[in-house]
């Protein structure tokens, strides 16, 4: 992998995820969508770590620790997320974000 | 070998590029959090083109056993999921575009100009000889040694979020809930078949009928 595909190259794989997942989160109405969005990009930056704990520092255990404490917190995001949208949802029976305004002046 | 091994990674980035673009733009949600499934694959795939074994089964496990399991029971809690006569993005969507196309190539600047990324050369190893590559049995050590505290933190970040989505999420009393459950529709539709039944169950309820004719 490492003579075949040079680390520029994941690099701008995980660009163009983290691009497209923060375009989900930005401009989708769907409160769940923008977390998918957001998940797209958390999982953008597990690949950059691991690409660079495999050209950079393979012996190191570091970049592949840190994609699990990612995963692990992208899980409590995803659960705590989810069950706000579903509180919304019950209160408000509507999951467009711009919808959700009581705040709004 | 390389060849093949480059095939691959063209064939893997398509997928994942593919379809994470058709999680933002499909509009039936359902098929959204199923294109999700298939890019959180394409990516455990790549963990794997890239030898960190563990790392690949656990994103697997966590993000397609749980995550989208998670993510799926929250679009069948709600309604609406086709997306039917809703506008698919904000009013204002274009000014998110040029953000992400900017950031894109703020990224691709640094990572191709003036940029000489000192790769770990490929040692030659006589076949069969130990790699040097941190695999599931440094990690796990690790865990238990400089990474003990952030291990266990972590855990107990974990609970506390749980915790913290069973309170969020619980059921609300009857009067500050809007939306009732089906068998809440089914009772209160076969309490109103005697009396005369109120319009407002009425439209909310044509899908718990249907069901319970059927059963």
């Amino acid at each position: 992998m490492t003579q075949a595909v040079s680390l520029e190259y994941v690099l701008i794989v995980a660009a163009a995820l983290f691009c497209i997942g923060l375009f989900g989160a930005l401009a989708r109405r769907n409160l769940i969508s923008m977390l998918m969005g957001i998940e797209l990009m958390l999982n953008a930056v597990n690949i950059n770590l691991v690409a660079f704990w495999r050209y950079l520092e393979p012996s190191y255990v570091t970049g592949q620790v840190f994609v699990l404490f990612i995963i692990a917190v992208a899980a409590a995001e995803a659960a705590v997320g989810l069950a706000m949208v579903i509180a919304v949802y019950r209160s408000r029976t509507t999951l467009q974000a711009d919808e959700v305004d009581s705040l709004k002046g | 070998m390389q060849t093949t091994v480059l095939i691959l990674f063209a064939l893997i980035t398509a997928l994942i590029i593919g379809s994470a673009t058709m999680v933002v733009t499909v509009r039936n949600i359902i098929h959204s959090a199923l294109w999700l499934i298939t890019t959180f694959f394409g990516i455990g795939a790549l963990f794997l083109l890239l030898e960190a074994e563990f790392a690949a089964v656990v994103q697997v496990l966590v993000y397609v056993g749980a995550v989208a399991v998670l993510v799926l029971f929250a679009i069948m809690l709600t309604r609406n999921v086709d997306g039917q006569g809703q506008a698919l993005l904000f009013r204002r969507w274009w000014v998110a575009l040029p953000i992400c196309l900017l950031l894109f190539g703020a990224i691709l600047v640094p990572t191709f100009v003036n940029q000489s990324w000192n790769s770990v050369l490929p040692v030659a190893t006589a076949p069969g000889a130990p790699s040097n590559l941190a695999g599931s049995l440094e990690i796990g050590a690790s865990f238990m040694r400089e990474y003990l505290l952030p291990f266990e933190v972590v855990s107990i970040l974990l609970l506390v979020a749980l915790i913290g989505a069973i309170v969020i999420a619980l059921e609300e009393r009857e009067r500050s809930r809007r939306v009732l459950t089906l068998a809440e529709e089914f009772a209160l539709k076969s309490a109103s078949a005697q009396a005369a039944p109120p319009e407002a169950i009425e439209a909310s309820s044509a899908e718990s009928t249907s069901e319970g004719k059927s059963e």
